[in-house]
């Protein structure tokens, strides 16, 4: 349901009845083939929301070119026919589809469902009315939504950075952060948005790659570059790309006037005042609610933060306060993809937990006639030739495709139809296959990576194979784009018509893979991850083994306190363990490891091996890895000699018992990035600064008159947890910033501990004398990662950490089908962090475990025994470790030697295999070297 | 007459089919003289079929992923 939004939500958890008004497109979704003809004809002209009012767009219009469904929409406000009955209608003349209701109108639809998700999303901080930065008045000051669609190849400039004054090269670019963060005084937003900093140094670099010799400065406060492989990013983007990184906030934007340079006044790393001009300023604009989400949350009933995002749990990141409702995204918080995707499965989770009884109620099994055998019948090809309204037929001559497609070896049958997707044309096209006994079919229409699916269903309801179709893209690689030349596009037709016919000709009926599902899932770690994935699991309703290699399960969250936002984690990890324990679901194995590994997806063996060395056998379908991380143990500020410079766990611990030498003590520095973000250990430890900030504190709030330091590189509170840091400096936490290449000296001096660290400020060396050094040691990958990733042929990346298949599309997946990861295991990460990757890991593992089955794509590599001499050449190129190598057997004309087999469940049908195979071995149904050869003679037969 | 080349495309499902799909949604116009085979990956095209394309004809062969 598009261009809807909820108004109501009644009842309760599990029932609901939610109350949504669906405004009107104007546009029959039913009818509208998106072929663009209205759009095009369209005299309205107003400006694009997507490309950020960079651009225009027409009164009639679809977002953007990948909106999905990909239909059009009228524009109630900017139409000229709405705003005036009777005038303009151009669009509705010129749509063959009839797919224009000019007198559509809203709609009310009551649902009933026993869970809502929220994920309404944020939207950007507009500078316009600060002021100060000229936005709005300056026509080179734009935000960083609209610098992203100017380097967009299919933005308004196609990619080419010109000033917007004067449409001038750009020469210098200034990037200035946080624009509506880390702000009360302008705009009240006084958390950090979190992804600003990351952004604006990907556009820097994409700049500086689009426009050779482009300078790009990003002026920020924090350079907060927390996520996963991002100090890398960062490093790359100085050392490489050489984008000019200041730290200084500048308070304003000036024009010269005269040339529409913008002049930056700001203070330098030596404390000198500067002015400096740019051809374009960006503003690194933050994430804020809007106000319809404000509305959606009042509507909902559910409570918001201080800051206006929803209220969670850190223990239950994805429930509102309302039973029933969750969140996923930036509407719990500004976040990232990675983060909001893993949100989204997570939610998902949540949902699956709380209706799991009434899992598979309304799933039904589609039927189907039984299948014709046409293995020993000779080719009859029908073929069907879309006009697609006039998005073909207005440029090649169907008519005369069809007449030629006539002629074509094997054709018995042909037909040109208005729409061909139609619904009342699908039923036509099974009713000819029967009629005229078709047995391949060739539809002449537009792509079939939309499309195939569609007629693959038609030729299953005709009692066909579904693979024996083919189509011929005459449309999006034909008319479309030789429209111009109507004589060659209808000629290049006939080519595609005779390549496709020539192509299903030699099709075979393939049975997609069906491959049955252990319904159990392993889990590997104890820890507060492993645990939450585990109970989801079992929530849901599957049974799961949850192998932990100590004696006690709780694992880091152990040695944790609180949460950044106060929870107090030892009562909630003692809840989780209890719940762990008492599920009957759940097989607790402590003090055991997993030692050996068999099968693929839906069927594993995992061999875990006890202290004692007596082994155990898990069939399981799914598994999740979170055997979590390990604490640094420092080498670095005299921690091995001086005892009292401690790691902050350690330190915790003597807080916690007011150890006497902590009581006493009244001056405290603690040094930040301890083990992170240097070497080979160039990555944030993500949790270091809010740990430290909540110690200090502690420490003041204990005993005010105590000096308490932070020597940090960028202080990383992100989000939300911003408030702490202003708390801390409310209460007199003194935070002193250092460079890499100016670490603090850390020495004994009697019963003094000497800190020698360079003051960002003053610009002179600075010697603090401390009672005791507290070190925010880094976190690390477990030792043994890569052995456990071995055994599953999952990949730890440069770290230690394990790597996921895709940073944002795939974030708790493993490239092995199967295999899915959370906490720490993957990258440092807080707890609600870890919870919601636990849960998101355990949503994906139940996509899996809900089946019996799965049924896979037929398109798979299948090895002809009669040409593979075991060569194995394929073995090695196959990127899913599909293919093993086995003996094969003597035969009466045959000796004894080699064979490959392909485990379909792993195969992916990508075909490197017959690329590589020098004696046609093996072979991809569906694209054969006899099929594709074929289509090669037909392309150039004429 | 000027010489009309012959090209054969042999375009990944996942990336260079899906980008001429665009290319005709975007309208943008291109020479009417090139002939797209899809295959799931470009790995899959076997370099016999880029022979097969010269010897029967091709001016030239594009293998696009």
């Amino acid at each position: 349901m598009t261009l809807s939004e909820v108004v109501k939500i009644d009842g309760v958890a599990g029932n609901f009845s939610v109350s949504v008004k669906e405004s009107p497109r104007y546009v029959d979704m039913t009818k509208c083939i998106a072929c663009g003809a209205c759009t095009e004809k369209c005299p309205k002209k107003v400006d694009s929301e997507y490309d950020a009012a960079t651009g225009k767009r027409k009164a009639i219009f679809v977002k953007y070119a990948q909106a999905v469904p990909l239909k059009y929409q009228i524009d109630p406000n900017s139409c000229i026919r709405l705003q005036k009955p009777g005038a303009c209608g151009f669009c509705e003349k010129v749509c063959d589809a009839g797919a224009i209701n000019f007198d559509d109108t809203e709609k009310m639809h009551q649902i009933n469902v026993g869970a809502v998700v929220l994920a309404p999303g944020f939207e950007t901080y507009d500078p316009t009315e600060a002021g100060v930065w000229g936005y709005g008045v300056y026509k080179n000051v734009i935000t960083s939504l609209q610098l992203e669609r100017y380097l967009s190849a299919s933005g308004p400039t196609e990619g080419h950075l010109i000033r917007p004054s004067d449409g001038k090269p750009v020469n210098k670019v200034a990037f200035l952060q946080c624009i509506g963060s880390r702000d009360e005084n302008l705009c009240g937003n006084g958390y950090c948005s979190s992804v600003c900093c990351m952004y604006a140094i990907k556009e820097a670099v994409i700049a500086k790659d689009h426009v050779p010799g482009l300078q790009t400065t990003i002026f920020y406060m924090d350079m907060r570059t927390h996520g996963k492989d991002f100090d890398q990013y960062l490093e790359r983007a100085k050392e490489d790309s050489g984008v000019r990184f200041v730290r200084c906030r500048v308070n304003g934007v000036e024009t010269d006037g005269a040339s529409s340079d913008l002049r930056l006044r700001y203070v330098n790393e030596h404390g000198r005042q500067i002015e400096e001009f740019f051809d374009m300023v960006v503003l690194s604009v933050g994430l804020q609610t809007p106000k319809h989400v404000l509305d959606l949350a009042h509507t909902a009933d559910i409570k918001l933060t201080a800051d206006n995002f929803a209220a969670t749990s850190d223990f239950a990141p994805v429930q509102t306060s309302r039973e029933g409702i969750f969140t996923c995204g930036a509407i719990a918080g500004p976040k990232d993809i990675p983060q909001s995707v893993v949100e989204g499965s997570a939610a998902a989770a949540a949902v699956a937990d709380l209706l799991a009884p009434a899992r598979y109620e309304l799933t039904s099994e589609a039927s189907f006639p039984a299948e014709k055998d046409i293995s020993r019948e000779d080719p009859r090809i029908g073929v069907f030739v879309c006009h697609c309204g006039s998005n073909i037929a207005g440029v090649v001559d169907v008519k005369a495709v069809e007449e030629y497609a006539a002629t074509l070896p094997d054709v018995v049958y042909v037909e040109r139809n208005l729409f061909s997707c139609s619904q009342d044309t699908q039923e036509m096209i099974a009713k000819r296959i029967q009629e005229k006994n078709l047995n391949r079919i060739v539809i002449a229409a537009c792509t079939p990576r939309t499309h195939e699916p569609l007629f693959r269903e038609t030729l299953k309801a005709a009692g066909l194979n579904e693979y024996l179709v083919e189509m011929a893209n005459i449309r999006n690689h034909n008319s479309w784009v030789h429209s111009k030349n109507p004589e060659a596009a209808t000629a290049k037709a006939k080519d595609l018509v005779r390549m496709a016919a020539a192509k299903v000709t030699f099709g075979d009926s393939l049975k997609p893979i069906a491959v049955p599902i252990t319904q159990k899932g392993l889990v590997i770690g104890g820890g507060v991850a492993g645990m939450t994935a585990a109970l989801n699991l079992a929530k849901q309703g599957f049974g799961v083994h949850l192998v932990e290699k100590s004696d006690t399960l709780g694992g880091n969250a152990l040695n944790l306190k609180h949460t950044w936002s106060g929870e107090h984690v030892p009562t909630q990890v003692a809840k989780l363990i209890d719940k762990v324990i008492w599920n009957d679901r759940i097989i607790i194995h402590k003090e055991h490891t997993v030692t050996a590994v068999e099968g693929f997806v839906g069927n594993f063996r995992s061999t875990i091996t006890g202290k004692d060395g007596s082994t155990k056998v898990i069939e399981h379908g799914a598994g999740i890895v979170a055997i979590g991380g390990e604490a640094y143990i420092p080498s670095e500020y005299n921690y091995e000699s001086i005892t009292r410079v401690v790691t902050s766990v350690q330190f915790d611990k003597l807080f916690e018992l007011k150890e006497k030498h902590v009581k006493q003590a009244k001056r405290f520095v603690f040094i930040q990035c301890v083990g992170s973000r240097e070497g080979d250990h160039m990555y944030c430890s993500k949790v270091c600064c809010t740990h430290s900030v909540q110690s200090a504190m502690a420490l003041k709030k204990e005993s005010p008159d105590r000096n308490v330091y932070i020597l940090y590189r960028d202080m990383r509170t992100y989000a939300q947890r911003e408030a702490l840091y202003r708390q801390a400096r409310k209460l007199g936490v003194i935070f002193i910033n250092y460079e890499l290449h100016g670490k603090p000296k850390v020495t004994e001096n009697g019963s003094d501990i000497d800190v020698e660290v360079w003051d960002h400020v003053l610009h002179r060396p600075l010697l603090i004398k401390a009672d005791m050094v507290i070190l925010a040691t880094a976190i690390r990958p477990k030792e043994d990662a890569a052995d456990l990733g071995k055994l599953y042929k999952v990949p730890v990346d440069g770290h230690g950490f394990f790597q996921e298949a895709h940073a944002k599309l795939k974030p708790v997946d493993f490239s092995t089908d199967g295999m899915f990861v959370a906490g720490l295991a993957h990258y440092p990460k807080p707890v609600e962090e870890s919870v919601a990757q636990a849960l998101a890991a355990s949503a994906r593992a139940a996509t899996l475990l809900s089946k019996t089955q799965v049924n896979l794509d037929a398109i798979k590599a299948t090895v002809d025994e009669n040409y593979c001499d075991g060569c194995a050449l394929c073995v090695d190129v196959c990127p899913y470790n599909a293919i093993t190598l086995i003996e094969r057997a003597a035969e009466a004309d045959r000796a004894a030697g080699k064979l490959i087999t392909v485990n379909k469940a792993q195969c992916k049908g990508c075909g490197l295999c017959q690329g590589t195979c020098p004696k046609r071995g093996v072979l991809v149904s569906g694209f054969t070297m006899k099929q594709i050869s074929a289509q090669i003679q037909a392309a150039l037969a004429v | 007459m000027s010489f009309e080349p012959k090209i054969v495309a042999f375009c990944c499902n996942w990336c260079s089919y899906a980008a001429a799909d665009l290319a005709g949604t975007a309208r943008m116009q291109y020479p009417h003289n090139v002939r797209i085979i899809r295959v799931m990956c470009s790995g899959m095209v076997h370099p016999e079929f880029v022979m097969d394309a010269l010897s029967q004809g091709a001016d030239g062969v594009m293998v696009l992923g």
